[in-house]
Order: structure tokens, then sequence, then C-alpha cells
């Protein structure tokens, strides 16, 4: 054990700790599934991440290739499962988009309330598991605990509490059953004193700040650069939701509806005046920002959901006709992105004529979301890590599909 | 205990009985305590979180659910990872867990009638206490940091390192706010500092002045990060490092880690209680209105001590659910934050207030912030210890003559100055009641 040094002072400069190579998955609990980020680390900070996926692979979309339209839908509940009913209506509206059908004006109304309802279950848990990333317990249950209460409205529309298969190519599989707009109101109205809670339990948490706020900090131009999407871009300050500008077929869903996107514009949020401030602490761009974003989402959802009752209870015609599972898909090609909650979930197909499709195809948000993380975590501390991944809000099942 | 046996055997039997008598109880505390405190912070999580928490085991409340885990610990295969080192490994929990037990050695579990000649309930009486229970709850990092280091993973790696940088920096603090009371009460004598506090709760030392009051939070804060606990729960942060330094653990080593957290947690906050809250005095003097003092007799005597024990673990037992409480509140603190609140925060009012007492202290000896009390004169025949104190009661009463007191600054109802106005020693220790306890 002895090194010869001729100059002692080189000695003094040259001591190096030395660097440690570490998995941080795919069963590490903070992974959200199974995630593998290797790290490589100088003690606590990080000097490198490199995210690995395919540990949730199902070729889901060679799958695709083999089922008509209407069979694939359960297939797409498994991507992105906390949003199962938003990946269905992905792919429904890309089947409709290519068959060239609309689907009636009341079918249109369900699916709105229905696609934000999946909203906020969906953000619901981003926040709880946000919570639990960074050492809080709590407000994971009180988060599923409301989420639990969607999942009964959606157990009693479709039967199904996590793979509904509800929204379907042509409309829905059933209407909602009566009473059941009376449960969602009353929800709603229930819900709005308990986001006042989430707000104090976690956004304006002093620890909660320090541990997001300039964590994880990601300009607009990065995260368009990216490929970033939903809450992650707008955490950004981009002023991009497909609701209002997407393809055509999308947001005709949205005819008619009074919201307003979630982002920063000049250092306001629409209707800010209702939340909490943002704190001194934060920039635009970090992990709190990404966290705010998904908060305000589902206060909008809650209004647009709103909306859509008033409007379904005025509309007169069907939900829908489910479309036959022998009908030929006409020759050619349509691709549709939707904005799912956790962003832009594109779906493409392309049809040679027969009732199955030549191929199906599916853009995750997540991962484009994913690929961040190696430069957002660059030189950051191991403690960041769950925060800064957590605040981007992945699903594994949407990335590997 | 031994001094009175050896009256009737060989010293070192009486010794040895008495050790053994001593360990005895103060392991079924550590480990009832245990038992209680897990339980009690599942039924409090569960209840913060609208859930039930255990409701099977043991009937409807679920009393038993940790003994039945601690069963199924116990058959649970005892697994070491490959690379480990296998001696320290093994040795780790044991280490962990004496060091959580050794502190409770010098822990008082109740006085008051130690200026009659009869020790305080304590299993060695050390008469700078608060000294070595500080020392000795440090080394419970010393297990931790081999358990990271012999297990040979990067995670309980960095889980022994977390917990000692953490650990050594707020022991600084915890020091600085434990040598308050130590300041005003004169002395590290655990059971002197508990007895300074008789009488209305105004008498605690957390009431005592203005520093005090500030220094008990700051002990707060300090013993919860050296515990480990949320929001300083860094070194099992689950979400990061998987389970910290004993990620590698299973079984019944495992579980006494978690046993020797649940008894650190246990004694630093009966420390906080003898230093802070008034010991084993209740709010009130009640124990006292009832006549349950030496002057009655040995069975009032012990019965008035079997209070103040209840006192001081229903003191304690509270302090311990406000830490669960904390914990399954907040998030937790990244550990530049955790070492930027100690070195920047904890610290500087830790000294300061230090300061302040000790001017405090020189400005108004003996005068507590509501003006109201004084301090029990009797107290300060043990400086002395409890030997001379006996012998010089005997010999000399004049020579321990106290201060006059107006009679408009008396609460304290067992103060001597009511039953005369001039304080003897005599007069506070009758001589019968000393025979009796010899």
């Amino acid at each position: 054990m002895s090194t010869l040094v001729d100059d002692p002072r080189i000695m003094e400069f040259d001591v190096r700790t030395d660097e440690m190579l570490i998995n941080m998955g795919p069963q590490h609990p903070s992974t959200h599934g199974v995630l593998r980020l290797v790290l490589r680390t100088d003690g606590e900070v990080v000097s490198e991440v490199t995210p690995q996926i395919g540990y949730l692979h199902r070729s889901a979309e060679k799958i695709g290739e083999n089922l008509v339209p209407r069979q694939w839908i359960p297939y797409t509940d498994r991507m992105d499962y906390l949003a199962a009913m938003n990946m269905n209506l992905g792919w429904a509206l890309v089947i409709e988009k290519l068959m060239r059908y609309e689907p009636p004006e009341k079918g249109r109304h369900l699916r709105v309330i229905i696609a934000e309802l999946g909203r906020i279950a969906s953000h619901l848990v981003a926040m709880g598991t946000y919570g639990l990333d960074l050492g809080t317990f709590s407000p994971f249950l009180y988060a599923f605990r409301e989420r639990e209460k969607i999942l009964d409205l959606f157990e009693e529309v479709c039967g199904a509490r996590l793979t509904y298969s509800y929204i379907t190519v042509g409309g829905v599989t059933a209407d909602f059953p009566s009473g059941w707009l009376q449960k969602c109101e009353a929800f709603l109205d229930q819900l709005v004193p308990v986001i006042d809670e989430y707000h104090a339990l976690l956004t304006t948490n002093a620890i909660f700040i320090k541990r997001t706020a300039s964590i994880g900090t990601m300009s607009p131009e990065m995260a368009i650069d990216y490929g970033c999407s939903g809450p992650v871009l707008r955490g950004s300050g981009v002023d991009h939701d497909l609701r209002r500008d997407g393809e055509d077929i999308y947001t005709a869903m949205y005819d008619g509806y009074a919201f307003e996107v979630v982002a920063e514009k000049d250092g306001h949020y629409p209707r800010d005046h209702q939340y909490p401030a943002v704190p001194h602490e934060a920039r635009l761009g970090d992990s709190w920002h990404r966290f705010y974003v998904r908060m305000l989402e589902v206060i909008q959802s809650m209004d647009l959901i709103r909306q859509g009752i008033d409007r379904y209870s005025l509309a007169t015609d069907g939900h829908g006709e489910p479309m036959k599972l022998t009908q030929k898909l006409p020759k050619g090609e349509a691709y549709l992105e939707t904005e799912a909650p956790r962003g832009q979930m594109g779906f493409y197909v392309v049809s040679d004529g027969n009732a199955i499709p030549w191929r199906a195809r599916a853009r995750s948000s997540s991962f484009s979301n994913l690929w961040i993380t190696g430069q957002l975590c660059r030189g950051c501390l191991i403690a960041d890590i769950p925060s800064i991944v957590g605040s981007l809000d992945v699903v594994m099942g949407e990335i590997d599909r | 205990m031994a001094l009175y046996l050896s009256n009737f055997m060989w010293s070192w039997l009486a010794y040895t009985i008495a050790a053994l008598v001593h360990v005895v109880l103060i392991l079924s505390l550590v480990a009832g305590g245990a038992l209680l405190f897990i339980w009690l912070e599942r039924k409090i999580s569960g209840r913060i979180q609208d859930r039930l928490g255990p409701t099977r085991v043991g009937g409807k409340f679920g009393w038993l659910q940790t003994l039945a885990d601690g069963l199924k610990l116990l058959t649970k295969e005892d697994l070491m990872p490959e690379g480990a080192d296998r001696m320290l490994f093994r040795l780790a929990p044991y280490i962990s867990f004496a060091a959580s037990l050794a502190a409770y050695i010098a822990i008082p579990f109740a006085g008051g009638a130690y200026l009659l000649g009869a020790a305080p309930w304590v299993a060695q009486h050390v008469n700078v206490g608060v000294f070595f229970v500080l020392a000795v709850l440090g080394l419970e990092v010393f297990g931790t940091i081999l358990a990271g280091y012999s297990s040979a993973s990067k995670w309980s790696l960095f889980g022994a390192m977390r917990e000692a940088a953490q650990v050594v920096s707020y022991e600084v603090p915890l020091g600085m706010c434990v040598v308050v009371p130590v300041l005003i009460a004169g002395s590290m004598d655990l059971s002197l500092i508990g007895d300074r506090q008789a009488g209305l709760f105004t008498n605690w030392l957390i009431f005592h002045d203005p520093f005090t009051f500030i220094a008990f939070w700051v002990y707060l804060t300090c013993a919860t990060a050296s515990v480990n606990r949320a929001p300083f729960d860094l070194a099992e942060a689950e979400s990061e490092l998987v389970a910290g330094f004993h990620t590698e653990y299973s079984g019944l080593r495992w579980s006494f880690f978690f046993m020797a957290e649940y008894g650190s947690m246990l004694s630093v906050s009966l420390l906080a209680v003898i230093l802070f809250l008034g010991a084993w005095h209740g709010p009130l003097p009640i124990a006292t209105w009832l006549g349950l003092t030496a002057e009655h007799g040995a069975i009032a005597m012990n019965l008035g001590k079997l209070l103040g024990l209840i006192n001081l673990l229903l003191k304690a037992v509270v302090g311990v659910s406000v830490m669960i409480w904390v914990r399954w509140t907040l998030p937790r603190l990244r550990i530049d934050q955790v070492i930027t609140t100690c070195l920047k925060y904890c610290t500087p009012i830790a000294a300061g207030m230090l300061l302040g007492a000790t001017l405090w202290q020189y400005q108004f000896p003996s005068r507590s912030f509501f003006g109201l009390t004084e301090v029990p004169q009797a107290v300060y025949h043990l400086r002395e210890g409890p030997q001379q104190a006996v012998q010089n009661s005997g010999s000399s009463p004049e020579s321990r003559e106290g201060t006059d007191v107006p009679e408009d600054e008396i609460a304290t109802v067992n103060h001597p100055a009511r039953r005369g106005g001039q304080v003897s020693a005599s007069d506070t220790i009758p001589q019968e009641s000393i025979a009796r306890l010899r």
C-alpha cells in the first residue's frame, strides 16, 4: 500500500474519490414501476444518469397488427394504466379519423366528461406518488382516497376499475346509468375543499418547496427540443395544449368549451388569484412548476366536466354505436395525437383495406419526457433524482408498451 | 437497591441481584415501549391517513399486531449478502441496540424522595447522568455505520454515510440545548434536575425563562434528527436509498435496528421530559396534596413515586407521539438541507440560548420567568449526594438553614417554608423515616 510521490504537493491535490456506478431500479421504490436508472455518482453528487427501459415490454404494437381495432382497445388500457380512458380515446379517435366517422353530439360530451375524469384520476396519482418520492406518505393516501371515488364512478359506467375499455371505436360501450351525473357532480363538489388540503400539505409546504423549487429546471427551448409534452412542457411556460391546438377531429370534441391552457404567461397562471401564489424560490420549468401545473389542471378539468354535464344533459341524440367487429377499414393511414394526462399520446394506423390494421403504432409522451432526465439530473444530488423523475410523472407501461 | 440488599447478604450477591433486576426492568421497558410505539405508529398513521390501522390481532384495536409481526420476523431466514463482512454484519444490530438500551441505565424514572436518603428509581445513579446518556446515545450511530459498511451494498453505504454526517453534526446543538437546563439546575445529575422542577408546572424548566423555552424546541428538532426520524430520516430514505443502512438485513437482526430506533426515540423524549418538562412531576403537585410524600411513610412515598413514574412515562409517550405525528405529515429534507439546518440555524440558536440562560442566571439567580415559584430549598441538599445529606441532617441542622421566602411567592405546596418559614434539613427529613428506610 505504498505510493511513491515525488512532489508532496501533488498528493494534496490528487486525492480523488472513486466514482460509483449504481443501479436505481428496476426494483427501486421510487422509480414508478420498472424504470432503471444507471447513476454515476461521486459521493452524493450524481454526474450522469442513464435511463434504461424495456422491462415492461409486451409487444402491444405487434399484437395490434393481429386484432381488429376494437379488440386492441384493451391493450391500450394497459399502456398508460393510470389513465386508461384517455388511451382508449386516443385509439378510438384515430380509427374514427381513418373511417371519417363523426360521433354524435351526446357521445362527444360523454367522452369529454370521461376523459377529464380520467385526467383528474391520473393527476391525483401523480401528486400522491410525488409526495411519496419526497418522503411524505399521507398525501399519497389522500390522493388515492379521491381517486377511489373516480374509480367507483367508472365502475358504475363500465364495470371495470383500472382497465376500462369503455371508450371504443364509434362511441362508448354503454351510456351513463341513471343518477350517475348527480353522483359525478357531488364528487366534484366535495373535491374542491380537498384540493386546498393538497395545497396545504404539499404545494405550499416549506419542506416541499425546498425540495422542488429550482430543482431540475428545464428551459422552454430544452423542453421543445426534447419533445416533451403535457404538464412537463407547460411547466416550462410553453403555451401548448392539444385540446386547443390539436387537429380538428380532436379539438372538435372540446368545441364550445371554455378553458384556458394552464401555462405561465407573463409571470401569471390563468386565474391564479384562486390558487396559492408561486413561491419566490421557484423558477419557471422546475419540479415545483410541473407539479403546480398538474394541480391547476385538476381544477380546470373539474370545470370542463361541469360544462360537459350541462351539455350532455341538453343533447338529445345517442351516445354512438360501437363499430362492428367485422367492419373493414378503408385503405390508407391516419395519425392523431391527443392530450393525455401525461402529454401527447399519438396513435398511428395503416390499413390495407382489411378489418385488421396492417400496422398499429403508439407514440408515447412519457418516452420523450423521460429522456430529459439525463440532462436534468446532471450534477444534482441523489435525493434530487426522485424529485426530478417524479415531477416528470412517467408511466413505464406507456413507454415500453 | 444493592445497598439495601447488602444489609442481608454478601455485597457481590446483592449487586448481582440488583443488576439482574434492573436489566430485566429496563429491557421490558424498552421492548414493551417498542411494542407500544410500533402499534401507536401504525394506529396514528392509520388515523392520519383515513385508515383504521391494525384491527384484527388482539381484539378490536389490534394490540398484538406488533407481537405477531415479531413472531414472523423470528421465523424469517437470516440472510447475509455474499460480499458482506460477516462478523461486523452480525455485530452491527447488537451495537445499535445495546447503545440504545444502555442509555436507560442512567435515566431516573422517579425521584422526589431522594432527599430522604432513599435513592431515586434509577438503575445506576450517575451524578453526570446527562453526559452519560448523551454519550451512550451517540454510540448508536456506530452500529449504523458498521451495518452500512459491512453490508457490501452501495445503498447501505450511502445510508450509513448520511447517518454519520447527520448525527455527528446534530450532537453539537443537541449538547448545547442540554447544557441549558444543566446550567440552571447547577448539576448534571438527572434526578436532581428532575427534583428541581417540583411543584406547579411553572417550575418546569421549559418555563424557567424565554431561553429555556426556545432551547426546548431546538432540542426537540435536534433530538428528532439524532434519532433519524422524519423529516430527518435520510439514512433510511426509502424513495432514495431503498432502505438505507438496513437494506440487506432481514428477520431478527433487522428488528434489532427497529427496536433500537424506538428505544432511542423513547430515551430522547424521556430526556426531554426530565430536562425541560418537569420530569416525574405533574403540572399540579397532586401527589403532595394526596399526602403521598416521604413524611407519611415508605408506602406513601413509593406510591407517590409510582405516580411520578406514570407521569414521566405519559409525558414521554406524548413526546414520541409528536415525533410520529410529524413523521406522517412532513416530506423529507435533503442531506445538504439537513446539515444546513443544523449548522446555520440550530447551532447558533442553541448557542444563543445558552448565552441567554447564562445571563438570566447571572441577573436573576433562582428566579423563573413567571416569578411565581422558588426552587424547593431542600433540593440543594442534594449537591452533596444522598449519603452526605442524611449525615448532615443528623449532625447539624442549623447549618442547613434556608433563606427567607416571602409568603406571596410560595406556590409550591411542599415548600418547606410553608410549614415553618425557616427551612432546615431536619425539618425536611424526619429522622424516623430515614431510619425506617434503612
